[in-house]
């Protein structure tokens, strides 16, 4: 169990080659990146237009908000719970940031407060799950219910239009590079620098591989996980604001199965399922190639509606393969 | 100790139903009528035949997140056999379930030969199910049934809807087996805990086939009742049926940690949740505000169980 907790992120024995060692902490991370690439060619080679500017643009900026809402995820994951509300609070944030932004607050309250609202949703969810002891699967199916049927009731499903220029901050392109991809990159990366070299990065692992014996090395598993959602809350909360002002409108609804997309990109990223191991790079790389498919299917003239038998295809097999693999591991 | 507090827990519950029913009675006069009881029976039997396996799921500490996709794959199934692939429509219902029932065994299989939390293969191949229902059907819809096809859906049979008769039946057979048989007792055994049933001899892995087997061909069964209820089959079908279906079975008293749980306190669950539905519409709440209702009284049941449980000393 304990080579559980310590087998990924600084892998292997100091005797193995540095390129041993880097393959056995990202093997699946390096998966997910060759697919992306692979792809990009072969689709390319067919029909030449899925290299445009405006093609790779919205396959990466339009899908940078469920990269950094896979890397909350991840962290959650790797600490041993699941959260299954997190779609329901991707549209509820964007609601709200949306109605402060037509109603005349400043953009920076329009952004802030909503992130500020998802942290403090998040970490008492969070606090839930640890004080009482119910499955975190419960709580955030629970969650997911009260936020989605809150949004709509209190909505009505209207959208929001007229947003102000100022705060679409997703659309905003310094150096001529949409801001969120410079989100995407710069969180992901803050965050597996995080998680590898900090005290509680270290101590999601540890709680995340074997909670009693985090607890039996001086951690609180309870405190460890207030603070993986909290911080999955911050993650939500920008994701939720990428969301708002990527597109000229909010809907005002909870996109479909955005929680299921999430979850999925992180485990395929090379997330265990059962919690303990992982990294977060490898969700982004996951949520880049899941859009790839999804523009690659229209590209090769493939119906979309596909894409999900596609995705559930590949959860499966990444699962399987994570199973097969922690078998012959033990 | 366990058996004590189940039948104080269900009594409880079953209380707590009259209490909702009872206002709901006085808040609007509609509620209390055959007519509306009768119609409720008819709404509540898909999501009642899906509860009663996922009763014996989440009895073993289990749990199935595929059931929606796997209705709403075998509706989509039943339509492609009947119109595009020109099956009798017997034919085309038969090979539909026995698809639908696979998808339960395949679920089945993931869980015991790869052991793979059922949490994430369920939510696996609720994504897949699902994908396969809309990748199929490429979201249209297939209607024009023949008459005698809406009997499973809106016939009655001595006044009852028939979909009720059949739900009855299939409570009687749930409740036989999990309290009466060697399986049921292997399914209590399984969710107390699974190594020790092993080492006593029980076919773990086995016995959990037949439950997610089991799920997948209830789930079908529901989707025909479905598919005859409303004469249309579309692509969405059951979509997020198992958050009812898993609220219902959880207040019903089964706890999601495995091991305990009966089919009565699941109908108890059923009729309380449908009631709220059906008692908060007619008092003007939209649907969406009922969700929210649900996800309040699925969080409110779990913490009391445990809260409960604790102070018992319990597990």
């Amino acid at each position: 169990m304990t080579d559980a907790v310590l087998s990924r992120a600084p892998a292997g024995s100091p005797s193995r080659s540095p390129v041993q060692r880097f393959l056995a902490g990202y093997g699946q991370e390096l998966i997910v990146g060759l697919a992306v690439i692979v792809l990009f060619a072969g689709v390319s080679i067919v029909n030449p237009r899925f290299l445009s500017d405006t093609n790779i643009n919205s396959i990466i900026a339009g899908n940078a908000y469920i990269a950094v809402a896979a890397v909350g995820m991840s962290m959650v994951i790797i600490c041993g719970h699941i959260d299954l509300s997190v779609g329901s609070l991707i549209g509820v944030i964007a609601t709200v940031a949306g109605t402060l932004a037509v109603s005349g607050y400043p953009v920076w309250v329009a952004w802030l407060l909503p992130i500020l609202m998802a942290i403090a949703i998040n970490a008492s969810v969070g606090a839930f799950i640890a004080y009482t002891r119910i499955p975190s699967i419960v709580v955030t199916l629970g969650m997911l219910s009260i936020l989605k049927g809150g949004l709509i009731s209190a909505t009505g499903g209207a959208w929001i239009s007229d947003l102000p220029p100022g705060f679409m901050i997703a659309q905003m392109r310094p150096f001529g590079i949409p801001s969120a991809v410079y989100f995407m990159v710069v969180l992901t990366l803050l965050a597996a620098w995080f998680i590898a070299n900090t005290d509680f990065g270290w101590s999601i692992y540890a709680v995340g591989g074997n909670s009693e014996a985090a607890r039996a090395a001086g951690i609180s598993p309870e405190r460890v996980t207030v603070g993986v959602f909290a911080l999955h809350g911050l993650f939500t909360g920008i994701a939720g604001i990428l969301f708002a002002t990527q597109l000229q409108v909010i809907q005002s609804t909870v996109p479909p199965n955005l929680e299921l997309t999430v979850i999925t990109a992180a485990v395929i990223g090379g997330v265990s399922i059962l919690g303990g191991t992982g990294t977060v790079i490898g969700s982004t790389l996951a949520a880049i190639l899941f859009a790839t498919i999804g523009s690659a299917l229209i590209f090769l003239n493939v119906s979309a509606y596909w894409l999900r038998a596609v995705l559930g295809l590949m959860i499966l097999a990444t699962v399987l393969a994570d199973m097969i693999r922690r078998r012959r591991a033990t | 100790m366990s058996r004590t507090f189940l039948f104080r827990y269900e009594t409880v519950l079953a209380l707590l139903t009259v209490l909702a029913l009872a206002t709901l009675a006085m808040l609007s006069a509609k509620f209390f009528t055959t007519e509306n009881l009768l119609n409720q029976g008819r709404l509540m039997s898909e999501v009642g035949l899906i509860m009663l396996a996922m009763t014996f799921v989440i009895v073993t500490g289990g749990i199935d997140l595929s059931v929606g996709s796997i209705l709403g794959m075998t509706a989509i199934l039943l339509g492609v056999f009947w119109q595009k692939v020109g099956m009798p429509l017997p034919a085309a219902i038969v090979a539909a379930m026995l698809c639908g029932t696979l998808a339960g065994l395949g679920n089945g299989l993931i869980i015991t030969r790869f052991k793979v939390p059922p949490l994430i293969a369920t939510l696996a191949t609720l994504a897949l199910y699902r994908g396969l229902a809309e990748g199929i059907s490429q979201a249209r819809s297939v209607r024009g049934y023949p008459e005698w096809f809406f009997f499973f859906g809106q016939g009655e049979v001595l006044g009852v809807p028939v979909q009720l008769w059949i739900l009855v039946i299939c409570t009687v057979i749930a409740a036989v087996i999990l309290a009466r048989t060697p399986f049921g007792r292997a399914t209590y055994a399984i969710g107390a805990n699974e190594t020790a049933a092993h080492f006593s001899g029980i076919r773990v892995d086995a016995t959990k086939l037949w439950i997610y087997t089991a799920a997948g061909f209830l789930a079908s069964l529901a989707a025909v009742i479905f598919v005859s209820r409303v004469t249309t089959t579309r692509s969405d079908m059951g979509t997020g049926i198992e958050l009812d279906v898993i609220t219902g079975v959880v207040l019903g008293g089964t706890s999601i940690f495995g091991g305990k749980g009966t089919i009565i306190g699941t109908v108890i669950g059923l009729v309380l949740i449908q009631a709220l539905k059906n008692g908060l519409a007619l008092s003007g709440v939209k649907g969406d505000g009922t969700i929210v209702v649900i996800g309040v009284v699925l969080i409110g049941a779990v913490l009391a169980g445990a809260l409960l449980d604790r102070d018992r000393g319990g597990s």
